[in-house]
């Protein structure tokens, strides 16, 4: 039975480039990249390189390249790391008494993933206020209430770039454009002052956006986007799992959460995870070469987002919905496909609980998710689809597709066969209500 | 998290699926916002249960649950059916992962309350 994967969004199969890429690093060039030595440089020369290969992707310096152990750390340290430092620093500094905040505030989306969300809960427990951004029926923050999210004390906004479960691609730039304003404002503001009497400069609002399932498909350029902080993961674009790139601009204040080293500045101790960090790299790179490749020398700036990667996913992805809706009644489309990237397509398929879908589609051969495979261990409906206003029952039906870098045609069209038959039997398993 | 071989067998032809339209009683459990509903239909004579069948809005335990359980409880007296507990419907499927053992619980529920039913 010829396997077929549509789980892209949870892993993707690593390039095998970038496996040759690592591979002089596990047992030729072993050496810990933090020792003086030959050996120790050698493998340096290996981190520093994809150092390069990241910064360049991301429009920013290569020391501002922090490599962790995936997003979840990047997300974790960002949150947790910039509010911990603020606080530190005695939020506010010396600043005049009506200027100085004391509580640091900070706004997110209602479908940012648990590694969000969790390190922010756990900071509004220690009395941090935190505003979770609803978004609209397509899955999209809107814009405007986040502008009246914004208050005197915010200090960090985080909103993903794309979502993990429907693909819904959040305004980050237009968010980071706003940002930029309010602080070049504040800034103003507080030049006109006495210099006598306007005590340190106006804290800034930084802003940090989880890019795990864009970098595939959109432009992370941090400048053209106007983010401070940027998560990215290895495995979600053909690289290593276990490693992770956390972008932090220069001037952001972040407090490690890990101690007993000095690597990455200070900011994440630990000994370098050299072929996993060199295999970063290389994904980064192919992800890189592909899209100057498609777009010429010129266009390699700010409108590297569309290219023929995209277009071919984003085809298939239509075949498959189209598919599906042709040959399935009663299903709902939960990933609106103006505004989302082209690997997604969520669906919910009413009267017939995901989980017995997936299970189903297993066991011919087929590899989707419900909502997020991170939740598979949870009963509870998906928090993105329950926060775009879908009702508890057809959240419950829902099943994530997500395509990529090697799906083929003929493996959509056996999808679009074998799914009518498990649906109808489902349905035909269910008691009338 | 991963199925037994007899949860997926069972997930993949369950046994006593279905209704009986002249039920003697039915008993049903969950609902769609916890996104397990379960139906229990039972043909009762003389005490026993002669037929029983079950529709299941769920997942893969779930229906397997249903379906095990339904084949545990067939041809058995009402006494002995009340006597039925989780931890034998879990034995019987080879183990459930630990959040799935309230789909176990509904099936229970729902056989519960067809017998209340029935009996009143």
């Amino acid at each position: 039975m010829n396997k077929i994967y549509l789980d892209y969004s949870a892993t993707t199969p690593m390039d095998k480039r970038v496996a040759q890429a690592m591979l002089p690093y596990f047992c030729d060039k072993f050496g810990n990249a933090s020792s003086i030595h030959n050996f120790g440089q050698t493998a340096m020369a290996g981190v520093d390189k994809a150092r390069e290969q990241a910064a360049k992707f991301l429009n920013c310096e290569p020391d501002e390249i922090v490599f962790t152990s995936g997003a979840t750390e990047s997300n974790n340290l960002a949150i947790t790391g910039v509010i911990k430092a603020l606080l530190r620093q005695d939020f506010g500094g010396q600043a005049s008494k009506q200027q100085r905040i004391k509580n640091p505030h900070i706004i997110t989306s209602s479908i940012e993933h648990p590694a969000i969300l969790e390190p922010c809960k756990k900071l509004e427990k220690e009395g941090v206020e935190v505003t979770y951004l609803p978004v609209k029926s397509n899955g999209v923050v809107d814009i405007e209430k986040f502008k009246k999210a914004i208050k005197k004390n915010t200090a960090l906004v985080s909103v993903m770039h794309v979502n993990n479960e429907v693909g819904s691609i959040q305004p980050i730039r237009e968010i980071g454009k706003t940002i930029k304003k309010i602080n070049e404002k504040k800034l103003k503001d507080w030049k006109k002052l006495n210099p006598k009497e306007r005590g340190e400069k106006p804290q800034p609002i930084y802003f940090h956006t989880d890019a795990t399932q864009s970098v595939n498909y959109l432009n992370c350029d941090v400048r053209w986007n106007y983010v401070d902080m940027l998560s990215m993961s290895g495995h979600k674009i053909q690289g290593p799992k276990g490693v992770g790139v956390l972008y932090v601009k220069t001037d952001v204040p972040i407090e490690p959460l890990q101690l007993g080293g000095h690597q990455e500045n200070g900011v994440r101790s630990g000994t370098y995870n050299v072929p996993a960090i060199v295999g970063i790299g290389k994904a980064i790179e192919l992800i890189e070469n592909r899209k100057a490749k498609k777009q010429g020398k010129k266009k390699a700036g700010a409108a590297k987002s569309v290219e023929a990667n995209n277009l071919k996913i984003a085809k298939l992805r239509n075949m498959l919905v189209d598919g599906i809706i042709k040959n399935i009644p009663n299903v709902v489309l939960n990933t609106d496909r103006k505004n989302a990237v082209p690997s997604h397509a969520n669906f919910s398929f009413l009267g017939v609980e995901g989980e017995s879908i997936l299970i189903s589609l297993d066991l011919e051969g087929v590899a989707v998710s419900t909502g997020s495979a991170c939740a598979s261990g949870k009963l509870e409906a998906s928090h993105v689809l329950l926060a775009m206003g879908i009702k508890q029952e057809i959240a419950h039906s829902s099943i994530r597709f997500s395509l990529g870098k090697y799906t083929t045609e003929a493996e959509i069209k056996k999808v679009i066969k074998i799914l009518p038959p498990i649906i109808k039997k489902l349905r035909r398993m269910s008691p009338e209500l | 998290m991963q199925y037994s071989k007899q949860v997926l067998k069972h997930f993949k032809n369950p046994h006593n699926q279905g209704n009986i339209k002249n039920a003697d009683a039915i008993g049903q459990a969950g609902n769609l916002k916890c996104g397990d509903v379960m139906k229990i239909y039972l043909k009762i004579k003389d005490n026993k249960i002669k037929d029983i069948k079950f529709e299941t809005l769920g997942c893969a335990a779930a229906i397997a649950v249903s379906s095990a359980t339904t084949d545990m409880i067939k041809g058995k007296t009402i006494d002995e059916a009340k006597k039925l507990t989780k931890e034998k419907i879990i034995k019987k499927l080879g183990g459930l992962p630990p959040v799935k053992v309230h789909c176990s619980m509904l099936a229970l529920e729902a056989l519960h309350e067809a017998i209340k039913k029935y009996k009143s």
